[in-house]
Formats: structure tokens, C-alpha cells, sequence
């Protein structure tokens, strides 16, 4: 799904291979530095890393989010043992961390410890991508919120034809930074030339600093386009993409996910409310959408269980495998309240995909799960068109009829949200 | 063609990828729209030339394949169009080698997970170059009367129904490509139709955006309103916000962004699309419906009413006198296609060929109904498997295993006999493994290896008419017939051929009864009174073994008459010595034996002097 964040750790194992690569050997980035889940094994770690005995070390997680500093999630200048305690006090709590955004809550499993650097000079730059171009910014005023500091930063532009080695890298740099102005010019090109190879999409050091005249980055932030991960399979490596932190997956949005991975179809998840009474299980990324903007705009948010779509044309397995899920969440309590369910069975007019083959795979699912569904009280509204929908839509009825579970059936006659009110207002009747 | 024009009724593409399915639905759009010619002029296909059949209306016709996009546009030098169907690893490279010809002009990627970098280039290329690209990460779009990009808009049945054969008024452009459709359903249903209609695609990037095609329709005087379905995420919309501010879109423009529900719920949500992800205020559906609003696009509250807004805008152009009439044609009947038909059973129609021992058209191929992981988890062994595929049955294990034993026995008897001689001369003339096995299978018959089937024939017959064995090799004698199964070079009843002990043994320890094979045995105590070599031998004794084992099996004496009379028996002879044949083969090959020519002095030449004159 294009942009994702990665770890610093990764970021900064990315950045020791790429920058000695890209510069022939000018550049060395020795990342010395571990990744600490929760099952890891600490000993075996040490033993491997006989460094983190020997040297002052730096802890932090390692979840994609920033200003761990202002958090005090930051621990700094520490022994081995320190650190192991200052961690295991920490793993797998839960914790609400303050950003620019907003408050987050989320679970803490990821540390990344590594060596400590003493340093006085604190550098800035962060490299974006835009549509025409990329735009590298630098500042000597590093280390603090940059947005603060703004005014001191210089940017340069790369337009998205252009090799950066026309460019002069040199000239856009402030004065003042002496003897140092080539090796930051030339750190500045290497780390571009990185961008680019690795199809990162965001890279941000803040800061990074200088041991011994070589920088080295303190912080790094970055994003890789994850459409390349064909591309950049030897550069990248072992590559995993982290949940954004707070919005940890839940065993039923991996299980979609592993579907989604097995083929070229795509099948996504999320739960948003498991005791919501509005349950989406639409076909294609737009119109998955718009099902559930018109849950909100109707006023039924509260009611929103989950977002999800699938499309590509996904087979009869996949569809049962995916509905199975949702039946499954939908299923396992009855509402409080005893008030109906609504299962929404929607989708547009599909181009190519065949709509009754992945009814088939819907059909299946609910006529195991019959029973619980009469349990739950669920009702069924379904709404699609598309190659062969006249046969998939009247499946559907007759399933309906058979099973005796309540379900509503309409075409591209009836405008394609026009289930959501049928349902929700049919709740609204009741009452 | 105009310059805001992608599209006319002449337009003709090249298609990368071997899509023939898309191919004809383009075709048969070109069919219901009475194009002259069609638009599909070729593919291009790297794994191969030749050609693809497609159906021109009813009729067949060929389109050629290119191995190269030079080649095809060397052929066909008007097209100008490439829908490229390339896999997401490939489509980027396909689509820039496009980009630097004279003749493409107009490329549509349907791959979705192009990288982003590989397609800001080319974006930013196709611009300096006065071209357009289509997506990547859609289905395309269409222009109604002229030209219809591979699978967009579905089938013929929806085209129909929503008009698409012919140009309506209104200018359409979505993101998603699977709403594109619903999106032409939803303007036909409430103006005159589509006029043109894409899908940018839902990528972070896509090559050109809602902005860029909604200026083409601005300049395009046949169009007289536009509609358009924008997304969360991106800041592509803001651009619409400004040129409308610009005055450079002046025409009615009914817009909808979806994804209003994306502040409602916990972040970082990311959609279906790429590019359906708020990273800022600005980025939120809200933010742009409401910029949208205020700069004077007609927005509705809700998808709920975007269908109505559309029609009011329309309704109001129409009152103003601003829309023409237009002339409905009436489009030609475009036949179904048989795979359809019986899909909805309209048709059905005889077979030609019937099986009923294999179906490989499940999930997983199966012999006689059992699934092929079922036949190699439970062990069903090669006897297990010929039960299967020639008797039909569930075979017990000592028919599996009786079986497994013949076939063991007859697998080779050596160079010299007649199928491994023929198997060898051929290999040695250097001809290759089927052919020389072939020529080796062709001399089993009645009397190399056939003596299976005859030994199983001839002392059926004898126990069948009750016949005391002397009176059956008496009346063998009469009828001057040889008993087959009877008889060997060089074992004899005090010298017994250890492969026959063998088979019986197992035969009498495993077999439920054997009634033939004690039959064959008395008639043998006949036979080698008069001389001792006269015993059944190995061909006897797998016939009359093979008759207990199907008796044994519940089959009835006319069954198993009906299963001699086609092979049956010898079948085992075949398939086991072809083991042997293949051995020989194989052994000639690695010796590298040279061609074979007989020897003369093994030749008697006994040729007349001069032939016969015939008057």
C-alpha cells in the first residue's frame, strides 16, 4: 500500500550499507545497534553484540513515532544493565505518547539500543518527495523540533528528471560551516542517491552529527514506497513494516492480511468497532469507501464495525476465507440490546470481476455460519453490478430463502448506497 | 483529432500483455458503437508472434501478435494508442520505451503497485512531451462512440444499459477505477451520458490527475458538464479549487470527495487505494468538499445525492437550451458468448467425448473421484492407481499388490526378444525415445507377449464348458489350435520357471479361490505327460491369474470375457515391458551404439533369377 514508515533500526541498517556503496567507500556508517522485541532473547543478544558490555548506550522504541525525548522514552548514556532494566520496565506497556498530531495510546514493543555518542554539533536533513520533484532540506540547528527553528532552514529542489549530480550540492548549503561545507555536500548526495536506489519516500535525519569528521545520524525517520519491494528485495532485506504505533493488528485484521499476501487479489480489514452493528463487506478499494463515509454521514459512526474491502477479482477461496472472518467477528456476541445486525454485501458495478463466482465464496461462508448468524440477528442487504450479477444476486436471494436469514437483494437500478439507509433506517422504525 | 481529444472513432491500440479478453470486450464496444474498423490493432506479446482470434460481431477474425513494440508499430503506423497490460514489475519500462517513440501518443498502465518514483517520471516525461498517460492502478475509461480501453465499463449488457455506445454531454473523471463504472451508470441514469469517462487510478502519484482531464473537457466544446469522484488523501483536488478560482474551469462541475468518514475513525487508517491516506488537515475529504464548495463546484452533502445534484445541473443546462437533442442509434446485437450462455443456461448442447475413469476440471485433479493428494497420502501404490484409472474400483491390497508383481515379472526379458530389438535398431538409427519404444510396443500381439490374453481366453473356455482337462487339450488338438500359456524353451515340470512359482504361490496364499489357475494346473499335468517342457508358463499363468483375481473381485464370466476381448490382459504385458524398452533405449544412447545393419552371412539369399513375367 505504497507509503509505509520503517524503523529506525532499519533505517539506519539501510543507511550502513548504502552509504559506503554510494559514495565508493568515502563514506562508512558503522550501525552499532540491536533491535529488542518481545521475544527476543537478551542473552543470546549480548553474546552476539559483545559491544553492548563494553560501550555507553542510548535506548529508545522504535515505533514510529517521534519526540521520545519529550515523552521520557528516551534513555541516555547508559550501561548494558541499566538498559535491560529501564527496558524490561517498559516492554509491552501501554502508553500514551504526546506528538504535534495528537495523543496516541498504544503498546510499546520495539526498543532499539545503540552506542552512545557524544556530541556538541546537531545537523538537520530531511529529504521529501513530491510529484515534480524532491526537495532536500538542510539546517545547522538540528536537534530540536525544527519546526521552531524554521528560518534557519536552506532547501533544494531536485526536479524528478534531473541527476542530482548536475546539481550543485555545494552552493545551496549556508556559510559557516567551514571546513565541513564538501563532506555535508557530499553526505547529502550519497544519502540522496540512497533515496532514490532504496525508493524511499521520506528520509529525515535529526539530527546528525560528526564523530571523528565522519557524520553520523543520531535520529532517522523514513518512509519506503512499498509498490518497490520487487525492486530493492537485496537492498532492503529482511524488511518488515510495522503497524503504525496504537493501531497494533488484531489477530482477525492478520489473518486478512496473510490472505491478501497469497495472491494478486487484495482483501484488507480493519476493525473499528467489534460491538458495532454495521458490517461492511464490500468490493473495491473506491466504493469500500464510500459504504462507509454513508455509515457516518447518516449519523451512524457509533455503529461503524469495521472498514474492509475486496477486489481484483479474488477467488471463491479467498471471498469465503475473507467472509468467514467478518462472519466470525459479527457473530460472537448479540447486541446488548438485542436490536437487529446489519451485514452489508455491497459494491458498484464491477468491470471485469465476476460477481456471481465471489458470491460463491460469500455464499458458502454464511450458509456455514447460518446459525450464528440467526443468533446475532443479522439482516442482509446486498447491492452489486458487473459481469454475470443478475445470477450472483439471485444466489444470494435464494440462500436467503433456504437458510431463512432475512436479506434484501438489489442492482445497479438501485443507487449503490442506498442499502445503507435501508438498513439503518429500517433500525431507526424499530425503535 | 483536437488536441484536447484522446480518443475518435478511427483510434486504433496495441495491447501488452496477452489480454484477449479485454481485447474483445474493446471490440465488441467497437461493434455496438459501428466503428468501420477495429480498435485493437495488435498485441504486443514478448514471449511470442503469431496471432489471436477474436469475434468481430459473428464473425472470426485473426489480430496479430508482435514480440516487439518497434515491430508492431513498423506494421501499423497509425495506432497511437498502447493499453498496457504489463505486470506491475514491468509495466513501468514498457510504458517508457512508449513514451520515447514518434507514433504512441496516448498510454494507458493498468498495473497497480508501479512504483511511485518510476512513475513521477514518467508523468513528468509524458508532460515535456505533449503525451498522456492513463493511470497506473486503473481499469481506463472510455470515450462513448469511439474508443473503449480495455475491460473499462464492463459488459456488453451494462454498455447497453447505461448508453456507452454513443457520446453524451458530460464529461466524467474519477479516481478509482472500480467506481468509474458505477460513476457512468450514475451520470446515465441522470443526464443525456457520458461524453468521455476515465479513472485516473488510486496511486499516491497517478501519471495525470481529475485537474488535468477535467481542462481537456473544459476546452472540449461538445462537452457541458463535468462530474467528478475525488478521494482522502493528496492534495490533487486543491488544484480543481484553484482553477476554478482561475476561471479556468467555467463549466458546471458536480464533484464528490470520498472517504468524509476517514476523521471519524482512529488514524492512520490507509483504504483500499495508495493514495486514500490523510497525512494533514488539508488532506481529509471534508477539507476538500468543503475548499470545492467554496469555490463554486457543486458539492452534495452526501454520495446519497450525488446522483440528484447531477440531475439538477443537468436539468438546468437543458432548460437553458444548452444540451442538443440527440439522435439515439439504434446498436447492432452483439452475440453471447457460448461460455456465457451456458453460464446462464440459455444453450446447452451435446458432447462429443465422454469420461468416466478422470476429471481434471475441479480443484484438484482426481482418478475416479478419488483426489490425486488422497492416492499418494493413503498409499494407493501403482496397483492401487491402474484399479483406479482401468478397473474403476477400489482395488483390496492383494490385487494392488498381485498386480505391482506382474508387472515387476514382465518388465524385461532381455535384448533379444522381438519389442527390445525393434527397440534397439531404432535407437541405433538415431531415432528418439518414442519412436524407438513405439516400434518396440507395435510387436506385442498374438504372438510376442499376447499370449496372456490367449491363455486367459483359452482355459476360461475349457472350465466354462466344464471340460475335463484331457478332454480340452484333446479338443484343442481337434480345432488345431495351439493351447496359449502352455509351454517353454527351457524349464520343464522337474525345472520350474521360479517366476511362475512365484505367482502362484502368492496367488494360492493371498487369492480368496483360484479356480483357473487349479484347472490350468491339471490341464498342465495333461500336457507335460507328453512332455515335460509342456508346463504354463508366464504369459499362462498371469492370463489364468488374472481371470481368479477378477472373479475374485465380483466380476461376472461376460465381464471378463468383454475385458479379454479388448486387451485388458495384455495391458499389463505392455505397461510392465515397456519398463524394459526404455531401459534399452536409454542403454543405447549412453554406449552410443551406431546404426545397425544385419549381417549378410546371417542372410539366406534365395532370389530367382529373373522374376516372373506376368502376360
Amino acid at each position: 500500500m505504497a507509503q509505509k514508515g520503517i524503523r529506525e533500526y532499519d533505517a539506519k541498517r539501510m543507511m550502513s550499507q548504502a552509504l559506503p556503496l554510494f559514495s565508493q567507500g568515502r563514506l562508512q556508517f558503522e550501525a552499532k545497534q540491536v533491535l529488542i522485541g518481545p521475544q527476543t532473547d537478551i542473552k543470546q543478544l549480548a553474546e552476539e553484540n559483545p559491544w553492548l558490555k563494553k560501550e555507553k548506550l542510548v535506548a529508545k522504541p522504535d515505533q514510529l513515532f517521534g519526540k521520545r525525548g519529550k515523552n521520557n522514552l528516551l534513555f541516555v548514556n547508559k550501561s548494558w544493565s541499566e538498559v535491560q532494566k529501564w527496558i524490561g520496565e517498559r516492554m509491552n506497556k501501554t502508553v500514551t505518547i504526546f506528538q504535534t498530531t495528537g495523543e496516541t495510546t498504544g503498546r510499546l514493543t520495539h526498543f532499539l539500543v545503540e552506542k552512545f555518542v557524544p556530541h556538541e554539533e546537531e545537523y538537520y536533513i530531511a529529504i521529501t518527495t513530491h510529484r515534480d520533484k524532491d526537495i532536500i532540506h538542510f539546517s545547522t540547528r538540528g536537534g530540536v523540533n525544527i519546526e521552531e527553528v524554521w528560518d534557519s532552514v536552506v532547501k533544494m529542489e531536485v526536479p524528478i528528471l534531473q541527476d542530482i549530480e548536475e546539481l550543485d550540492v555545494k552552493g545551496f548549503l549556508p556559510d559557516g560551516l567551514g571546513d565541513k561545507k564538501d563532506i555535508i555536500a557530499d553526505f547529502i548526495l550519497v544519502l540522496y542517491k540512497m533515496l532514490v536506489e532504496y525508493h524511499f519516500v521520506y528520509l529525515e535525519l535529526n539530527p546528525f552529527t560528526f564523530v571523528n569528521g565522519v557524520p553520523v545520524a543520531l535520529d532517522a525517520v523514513a518512509k519506503v514506497d512499498d509498490y518497490a519491494s520487487y525492486q530493492c528485495a537485496e537492498y532492503w532485506g529482511d524488511l518488515k513494516f510495522p503497524s503504525p504505533f496504537g493501531l497494533e493488528k488484531t489477530p482477525e485484521e492478520e489473518k486478512v492480511d496473510e490472505l491478501d499476501a497469497r495472491t494478486g487479489a487484495s482483501l484488507k480489514l480493519t476493525v473499528l468497532n467489534p460491538e458495532g452493528r454495521v458490517w461492511n463487506l464490500v468490493a473495491g478499494g473506491g466504493a469500500s469507501v464510500i459504504y462507509a463515509d454513508t455509515v457516518v454521514d447518516l449519523g451512524y459512526a457509533g455503529e461503524l464495525a469495521n472498514y474492509g474491502e475486496y477486489s481484483g477479482d479474488p477467488s471463491t477461496e479467498l471471498t469465503y476465507g475473507y467472509t468467514r472472518v467478518i462472519l466470525d467477528l459479527m457473530t460472537r456476541n448479540k447486541d446488548p440490546r438485542g436490536r437487529e445486525k446489519y451485514l452489508l454485501i455491497g459494491g458498484g458495478i464491477a468491470n471485469f470481476t465476476d460477481v456471481a463466482k465471489t458470491f460463491t465464496g460469500i455464499i458458502q461462508a454464511i450458509t456455514e455460519y447460518k446459525e450464528k448468524l440467526k443468533a446475532a440477528n443479522v439482516k442482509i442487504y446486498v447491492r452489486r453490478g458487473g459481469p454475470n450479477y443478475k445470477e450472483g444476486l439471485k444466489n444470494m436471494e435464494d440462500m436467503g430463502k433456504r437458510l431463512g436469514i432475512p436479506i434484501e437483494v438489489y442492482g445497479p437500478e438501485t443507487h449503490m448506497t442506498k442499502i445503507v439507509a435501508m438498513a439503518l433506517e429500517a433500525r431507526v422504525g424499530e425503535k | 483529432m483536437k488536441e484536447y481529444e484522446l480518443f475518435d472513432r478511427n483510434t486504433r491500440a496495441f495491447l501488452y500483455g496477452q489480454q484477449q479478453r479485454a481485447a474483445q470486450r474493446m471490440l465488441d464496444f467497437d461493434y455496438l458503437c459501428q466503428r468501420e474498423k477495429p480498435s485493437v490493432a495488435g498485441f504486443i506479446t514478448p514471449t511470442g508472434g503469431g496471432y489471436y482470434k477474436l469475434f468481430w460481431g459473428t464473425r472470426e477474425i485473426s489480430v496479430n501478435r508482435y514480440v516487439t513494440l518497434q515491430e508492431a508499430i513498423k506494421a501499423n503506423p497509425d495506432v497511437d494508442v498502447l493499453v498496457n497490460f504489463a505486470s506491475e514489475r514491468s509495466c513501468a519500462e514498457s510504458t517508457m520505451e512508449a513514451l520515447q517513440t514518434e507514433n504512441i501518443r496516448t498510454i494507458i498502465m493498468i498495473a497497480e503497485g508501479v512504483p511511485q518514483r518510476d512513475v513521477r517520471k514518467i508523468a513528468k516525461l509524458a508532460k515535456e512531451k505533449g503525451k498522456w498517460i492513463i493511470g497506473p492502478a486503473t481499469v481506463g475509461g472510455l470515450k462513448p462512440g469511439s474508443f473503449k480501453i480495455g475491460n473499462a465499463a464492463g459488459t456488453v449488457e451494462n454498455i447497453r444499459d447505461t448508453r456507452l455506445y454513443r457520446p453524451g454531454s458530460v464529461g466524467f473523471v474519477s479516481v478509482s477505477g472500480g467506481l468509474s463504472n458505477e460513476g457512468y451508470n450514475i451520470v446515465a441514469r441522470n443526464t443525456d451520458g457520458i461524453y468521455e469517462g476515465y479513472a485516473v487510478g488510486g496511486d499516491v502519484y497517478p501519471a495525470t490527475t481529475l485537474i488535468d482531464h477535467l481542462l481537456r473537457y473544459e476546452a472540449n466544446p461538445r462537452i457541458k458538464m463535468m462530474v467528478a469522484l475525488g478521494e482522502v488523501g493528496g492534495k490533487d483536488e486543491y488544484e480543481i479549487v484553484q482553477a476554478v478560482k482561475d476561471k479556468k474551469i467555467t463549466k458546471p462541475l458536480v464533484m464528490w470527495v470520498t472517504g468524509t468518514c476517514a476523521e471519524m475513525l482512529p488514524g492512520g487508517v490507509q483504504f483500499g487505494h495508495a493514495g486514500a491516506k490523510a497525512d494533514s488537515s488539508e488532506d481529509t475529504a471534508k477539507a476538500k468538499n468543503e475548499a470545492l464548495r467554496k469555490a463554486g463546484v457543486i458539492v452534495p452533502d452526501s454520495f446519497e445525492d450525488y446522483g440528484e445534484k447531477i440531475r439538477i445541473t443537468f436539468e438546468k443546462l437543458k432548460a437553458e437550451g444548452k444540451i442538443e437533442e440527440i439522435e439515439e442509434p439504434t446498436p447492432p446485437r452483439i452475440p453471447m458468448d457460448y461460455a456465457q450462455a451456458v453460464a446462464e443456461g440459455l444453450v446447452r448442447k451435446p458432447t462429443n467425448f465422454i469420461s468416466t475413469i478422470c476429471d481434471e476440471t475441479g480443484e484438484i485433479h482426481n482418478y475416479c473421484g478419488v483426489p490425486i493428494d488422497r492416492v499418494i497420502k493413503e498409499k494407493y501404490g501403482i496397483g492401487g492407481t491402474i484399479g483406479l484409472l482401468w478397473f474403476k474400483k477400489v482395488l483390496p491390497q492383494y490385487a494392488r499388490d498381485f498386480i505391482e508383481l506382474v508387472l515387476q515379472i514382465v518388465a524385461d526379458h532381455g535384448p533379444a526378444v522381438s519389442g527390445a530389438h525393434n527397440t534397439i535398431v531404432t535407437a541405433r538409427a538415431g531415432k528418439n525415445l518414442i519412436e524407438s519404444i513405439i516400434s518396440g510396443i507395435v510387436t506385442i500381439g498374438p504372438r510376442f507377449g499376447g499370449a496372456v490374453n490367449g491363455a486367459a481366453q483359452h482355459f476360461s473356455w475349457g472350465l466354462e464348458n466344464n471340460l475335463a482337462p484331457r478332454e480340452f487339450v484333446d479338443q484343442m488338438k481337434k480345432k488345431n489350435i495351439l493351447i496359449q500359456g502352455i509351454g517353454h524353451r527351457i524349464h520343464s515340470i522337474d525345472n520350474p520357471d521360479e517366476r511362475c512359482e512365484i505367482m502362484m504361490n502368492f496367488a494360492k496364499e493371498k487369492f480368496p479361490r483360484h479356480p483357473l489357475l487349479d484347472y490350468a494346473l491339471a490341464v498342465q499335468d495333461v500336457t507335460t505327460k507328453k512332455k515335460n517342457t509342456l508346463i504354463l508358463n508366464v504369459d499362462g499363468c498371469i492370463g489364468v491369474l488374472f481371470v481368479d483375481l477378477l472373479k475374485s473381485l465380483q466380476y461376472s464370466d461376460d465381464e471378463i470375457k468383454e475385458m479379454i476381448a479388448m486387451g485388458f490382459f495384455n495391458a499389463f504385458f505392455i505397461l510392465g515391458r515397456t519398463m524394459g524398452f526404455m531401459g534399452h533405449y536409454f542403454d543405447q544412447i549412453r554406449l552410443k551404439t551406431p546404426l545397425y545393419r544385419h549381417p549378410w552371412d546371417d542372410i539366406l539369399y534365395n532370389v530367382p533369377e529373373k522374376p516372373e513375367v506376368v502376360e
